[in-house]
């Protein structure tokens, strides 16, 4: 398997240089040990259907657009590993990773050796504009503090990814993750912990750590969604189509919901 | 063209100047510490640039341009001396520019202007304001330097003023922060990180100050050759041997045991990157660098070879 996700690294169509470095810093050596160890889980572990893989676009600049559920960020690497191990050629999506991540020591180093680069505008947009596959849960960290019994609702969206959508003419990709609240049942967070090790909150699961259970995920993908416009329309236009997305989300998570 | 270059003594400086005069330019230098073995064409002037002697090189010569390299980097002298020469030295060259009809300035900067931080983005461009100053307080003067030469935009608008960031240069010289990195015993790291650390080649370097010049430029111009590299794949290119080691005992430790000095600030500087976007400067000056990342690490392996002595350098800036 090692060499199956060696050799997908190596089709990964990212401007490496010899060394295997891009111009963020994205590192084929890094990439090929983190996959290794999702595919595992991917496979073995959590069983995850990835459907509808055919409408993210196999190269040029989109934007995955879904929700999140699951104390931590586990819906996020299994998206991840969809789109690298299921697609072909492989794509790499770069998420939007919480500020609090690159100051922890090396979780810095792997979150940016593995594109997952500090949720910033800036980031986002350049992203997009170098053709890149961005991921983005516009719940941010409201969405992983979702309790167990709120796993299939959505939280309000932020309206930054679609003005960003609009600008850089990007298409959405939105999908529906199902089964991380199961995976992770969160009955309450620890803001106050959370704030002392610099996260926004510790989740707390009947067995106190945020293990995930090995139940079944799936992440289904959605028809491409575009948006004409520049992006700098009044915020009523602009709620109207992110509700659009959200809609649509919300009705992806139903008809695929247990 | 008769181009003065002030801080004609540092070896970017020397390097610029040769390509000056092998497209024809006239040139006049002001440093004093003198440029042993310099070429014959080039007239030097041994003088600091904050006293008379150099206001009288600028009235005697009435240069047409001015490419001012005049400045230090953190550590190389206390903090008040650095203040003098690299806000009042840079301030005493845009007076005299003015005074004495010069009519284009290049400013050499430093890209460490934009600062290194957990919260900034990776691709810094030229609108962004310098941040982090409050961890990195040595680096104020150099921030004040830039933000100086970069009102002259406004304030003079007769002089046509380039204001360069250039990001760190790297070469057979071994002179510059990044080299210092590499030429001690060990590569300092802080356990845990490993930044980017964007380089260019020294003559590509010194090629883009002379495009800068020759091309007219006017505005602000971050400056970068290839793509930047991870602290830990530089040292590996260069076979030099990392020492990270968790940052408190770093901390402790810098400038010893064949560690860099640096002061604590400086820290910031090897845990997050500093990334230029340089796409105007390549766009509007017609700049190509020649030496890709990897050929730029190799020229400086060649000139100095891992196992090397131990050397002091200064902090980044």
């Amino acid at each position: 398997m090692a060499d199956q996700i060696s050799a997908r690294v190596d089709r990964l169509e990212l401007p490496f240089d010899a060394r295997g470095v891009d111009d963020y810093g994205v590192s084929k050596w890094h990439l090929a040990v983190v996959f290794r160890l999702l595919a595992l889980l991917y496979r073995n572990y959590f069983h995850v259907r990835a459907e509808g893989l055919p409408h993210v676009p196999p190269r040029g600049r989109a934007m995955l657009v879904g929700n999140h559920s699951g104390g931590i960020a586990l819906d996020a690497a299994m998206v991840i590993a969809a789109c690298f191990l299921e697609l072909d050629p492989p794509r790499l999506a770069q998420g939007m990773a919480e500020k609090f991540l690159n100051r922890l020591p090396f979780s810095s180093v792997w979150t940016a050796r593995c594109g997952q680069l500090t949720g910033l505008p800036e980031h986002a947009q350049r992203l997009l504009e170098s053709d890149r596959l961005l991921m983005v849960f516009p719940e941010g960290a409201r969405g992983t503090a979702k309790l167990w019994k709120d796993r299939y609702s959505l939280v309000d969206f932020g309206t930054g990814f679609l003005r960003l959508a609009m600008k850089t003419k990007s298409p959405i990709v939105p999908f529906a993750f199902i089964g991380g609240g199961d995976a992770i049942p969160t009955v309450t967070n620890l803001y106050k912990i959370g704030k002392l090790i610099g996260a926004p909150y510790v989740p707390v699961t009947p067995w106190i750590l945020p293990l995930p259970r090995p139940v079944r995920l799936s992440v289904h993908f959605g028809e491409a969604l575009r948006f004409d416009g520049t992006g700098d329309e009044d915020d009523e236009t602009i709620q109207r189509s992110v509700d659009q997305v959200k809609e649509r989300i919300a009705a992806m998570i139903e008809r695929n919901r247990r | 063209m008769k181009v003065l270059i002030p801080g004609i003594g540092g070896l970017l400086a020397r390097n610029v100047a040769r390509r000056l005069l092998a497209q024809g330019h006239r040139v006049i230098g002001i440093d004093p510490r003198g440029w042993p073995g310099a070429p014959d064409e080039i007239e030097l002037h041994p003088v600091d640039i904050r006293k008379r002697a150099a206001e009288e090189v600028f009235r005697r010569h009435r240069p047409e341009a001015v490419i001012h390299m005049a400045t230090i980097s953190a550590l190389l002298a206390d903090a008040e001396e650095r203040y003098r020469i690299n806000l009042g030295g840079t301030r005493a060259v845009f007076e005299h520019s003015s005074s004495y009809g010069v009519r284009q300035i290049v400013f050499v900067g430093r890209h460490t202007y934009y600062g290194a931080g957990p919260d900034a983005a990776l691709y810094h461009t030229e609108s962004e304001p310098p941040q982090e100053l409050g961890t990195y307080p040595e680096l104020a003067d150099l921030v004040a330097a830039d933000l100086y030469a970069a009102n002259a935009l406004w304030r003079l608008p007769a002089l046509q003023t380039a204001v360069l960031r250039i990001c760190y240069t790297l070469g057979p010289s071994g002179h510059g922060t990044l080299a210092g990195f590499l030429r001690g015993r060990f590569v300092p790291m802080v356990l845990g990180f490993d930044p980017l650390f964007h380089f260019i080649h020294e003559d590509d370097a010194a090629e883009a100050i002379v495009k800068a010049l020759t091309s007219r430029l006017r505005g602000i111009y971050n400056v970068a050759g290839p793509q930047p590299l991870p602290l830990s794949v530089i040292a590996a290119e260069a076979g030099r041997r990392t020492l990270p080691l968790p940052e408190a005992l770093l901390a402790l430790l810098v400038g010893h045991a064949g560690l860099p000095r640096l002061s604590r600030g400086a820290l910031a500087h090897i845990k997050y990157p500093i990334v230029i976007d340089a796409t105007p400067f390549r766009t509007q000056a017609g700049f190509v660098h020649r030496f890709d990342e990897l050929t730029t690490v190799r020229t400086f392996v060649d000139a100095f070879p891992p196992g090397g002595r131990s050397i002091p350098v200064p902090a980044p800036g």
